[in-house]
């Protein structure tokens, strides 16, 4: 069932199903690869999602007629293939500590040690369903349900950038400094987004990530390098 | 050569048509909020060819106090915080010549809400992801990706050739390149208004969806029924309305998708909220319509309190009238090359 929908005057919406899963989110990525791939004039970029595509236009150039007419044939016969696509992205976490100050609530909300938190977060790979909230955050799906735990009560005012954590049966890193709600297990020393740097991001909607732990050393290392430059 | 920052007003931007392309990473595209008074101010100030993304800066609600350190430029559109150069009023919607040492100085706005100024040249700061567009939220672009604050210094990229050129042709004509107030359809953009009461109440068009089905019958009709005002809750990122609450089928909640500028989202309080340019990319509530983008200047100039009504247009409908719009400027832009810059 795939329904195509004008948004104003600058826009398309592709909605490829009304679920969140990987089959859905597979023909979301298809399709975005389809239309850029094919550049068509007039459109500026695209927004996928988990289960739809926005396509954004400039009505200087094109118009709604023309713009659906290319997103119909595009979106015939996509496939939906399962198993991840798209690259791999290996992300080192420091576990526990003063970096992650919610990872005892985590194990003891789902009656598991420490440990065993940080083998099952990171022993599978994420996909990236879609990229939103703040700059380069990636709402991750498929996380093992011993670590799902509620959100916090109220969020904190300041989460650092880095932070890696787990809200309700999502994971994913605040990529800058924010304000959030989810239960903070670690910290990436990676920096998730460079304004300063153009170019390809470290990753995109449709690629997956797997977090690696690291111990405090090996953080305070690749930090020191990321900031050499 | 440029100009300082001497009071920098109540929330005081560099901005530009913004920045597009980063959407899917998360980046929303900032830029002016009233694209339109930034393009008008831009060819006032003689950046002809570089309407859209030559640099200017979006004063809110209260202007500063700005001191020149070097001939300029410069040209004021949009809301009216009755500016004065060395405590002399200077009109608006005309190029203004400045001189070394003279300061502008703007008060509250007494009508619109954002004023804006562009300087010949463009304000002259880095280039980020392909905009000079202040991202608060990101904290990129603009100077520092921050509001201006006093003690700032901008400068502006003008070429001092061209400048001389450009000076001589004006110097004595400002009133001829200037948009009058005969010519009140040139200085805003052509969004229509009816009166609601004695208070003037602006006509936003807006096409139906994307999530139209999340709403019933009664629902989609009271968004085009009935009045709405700004509340206190407005800012660069979104317009918070008030009135009549709107009937949805379920709930507000959807699976997150795509935010445009211009997207009205009814959250779980039942109330429009029109995202503007430093909205979120993607959201999780149901969106009832999409304000089309030649409306969004007019909105960007309403205080707390005033007053929208909503009126549904096709896609085509909003392609024409956001065509007819940009026809508007570049009938001026050639006017101002025929009689001044020859």
């Amino acid at each position: 069932m795939i329904q195509i929908k004008p948004v104003g005057d600058c826009g398309v919406l592709v909605e490829l199903g009304d679920s969140i899963s990987e089959e859905v989110n597979s023909k979301v990525m298809e399709l975005n690869r389809r239309i850029h791939g094919l550049s068509v004039e007039g459109i500026l970029e695209t927004v996928p999602a988990f289960c739809s595509v926005l396509i954004c236009y400039d009505p200087l150039k094109t118009d709604y007629g023309a713009v659906s007419k290319v997103l119909s044939l595009l979106s015939e016969s996509l496939e939906g293939k399962t198993g991840l696509r798209g690259k791999l992205v290996e992300i080192p976490v420091c576990y526990g500590g003063s970096f992650g100050p919610d990872l005892s609530f985590v194990a003891e909300h789902g009656k598991i040690t420490e440990e065993e938190v940080i083998r099952i977060h990171s022993s599978r790979d994420y996909r990236i369903y879609m990229l939103g909230f703040l700059p380069g955050f990636p709402y991750l799906g498929g996380m093992d349900e011993r670590i799902f735990t509620p959100r916090l009560n109220s969020p904190r005012t300041r989460i650092p950038a880095g932070s890696v954590g787990i809200g309700g049966e999502q994971t994913g890193i605040y990529s800058m400094d924010s304000p959030g709600g989810w239960q903070l297990i670690g910290r990436t020393p990676y920096r998730l987004f460079k304004p300063e740097q153009v170019g390809k991001p470290l990753y995109e909607a449709g690629d997956s990530i797997r977090f690696v732990p690291i111990s405090q050393e090996e953080y305070k290392e690749i930090k020191r390098n990321q900031e050499m430059g | 050569m440029g100009f300082e920052i001497l009071r920098p007003g109540a929330l005081s931007t560099v901005q530009d048509k913004g920045r597009r392309g980063f959407l899917s990473q998360g980046i929303q595209e900032s830029g002016a909020c009233d694209k339109y008074s930034m393009k008008l101010a831009n060819l006032l100030a003689g950046n002809l060819e570089e309407p859209e993304t030559a640099a200017v800066i979006e004063f809110t609600l209260k202007g500063g106090e700005i001191r020149f350190t070097s001939e300029e430029i410069i040209a004021l559109t949009g809301g009216d915080m009755t500016p004065c150069i060395n405590e002399k009023p200077v009109p608006m919607f005309s190029p203004l010549l400045v001189r070394k040492g003279d300061i502008l100085t703007m008060g509250l706005a007494v009508s619109g809400l954002r004023t804006y100024m562009a300087v010949y040249g463009g304000i002259e700061v880095p280039s980020v992801m392909g905009s000079r567009s202040t991202n608060l939220k990101c904290r990129m672009g603009g100077l520092e990706g921050r509001a201006l604050l006093e003690g700032d210094y901008l400068e502006s990229g003008k070429d001092l050739r061209q400048f001389k050129k450009m000076i001589k042709k004006l110097k004595g004509n400002e009133k001829l390149a200037a948009v009058d107030e005969d010519e009140p359809w040139l200085r805003h953009s052509s969004t229509p208004y009816r009166f609601y009461g004695n208070d003037r109440m602006v006509l936003l068009r807006a096409v139906m969806g994307p999530q139209e089905n999340a709403f019933t019958e009664l629902g989609l009709n009271t968004l085009i029924r009935n009045p709405f005002r700004l509340s206190t809750d407005c800012d660069r990122m979104a317009c918070k309305l008030e009135g009549e609450p709107i009937e949805l089928k379920n709930g507000a909640d959807i699976i997150s998708d795509g935010i445009v500028e211009g997207s009205v989202q009814i959250s779980s309080d039942r109330l429009p909220m029109v995202l503007m340019s430093d909205h979120q990319t993607t959201g999780g509530y149901a969106k009832i319509a999409t304000v089309i983008s030649t409306d969004i200047p007019a909105l960007a100039q309403l205080k707390p309190g005033e007053w929208v009504a909503f009126q549904y247009v096709t896609p085509g409908e909003a392609v024409a009238i956001c065509r007819k719009e940009e026809e508007k400027l570049r009938i001026f832009k050639e006017r101002l090359k025929n009689i001044i810059y020859r």
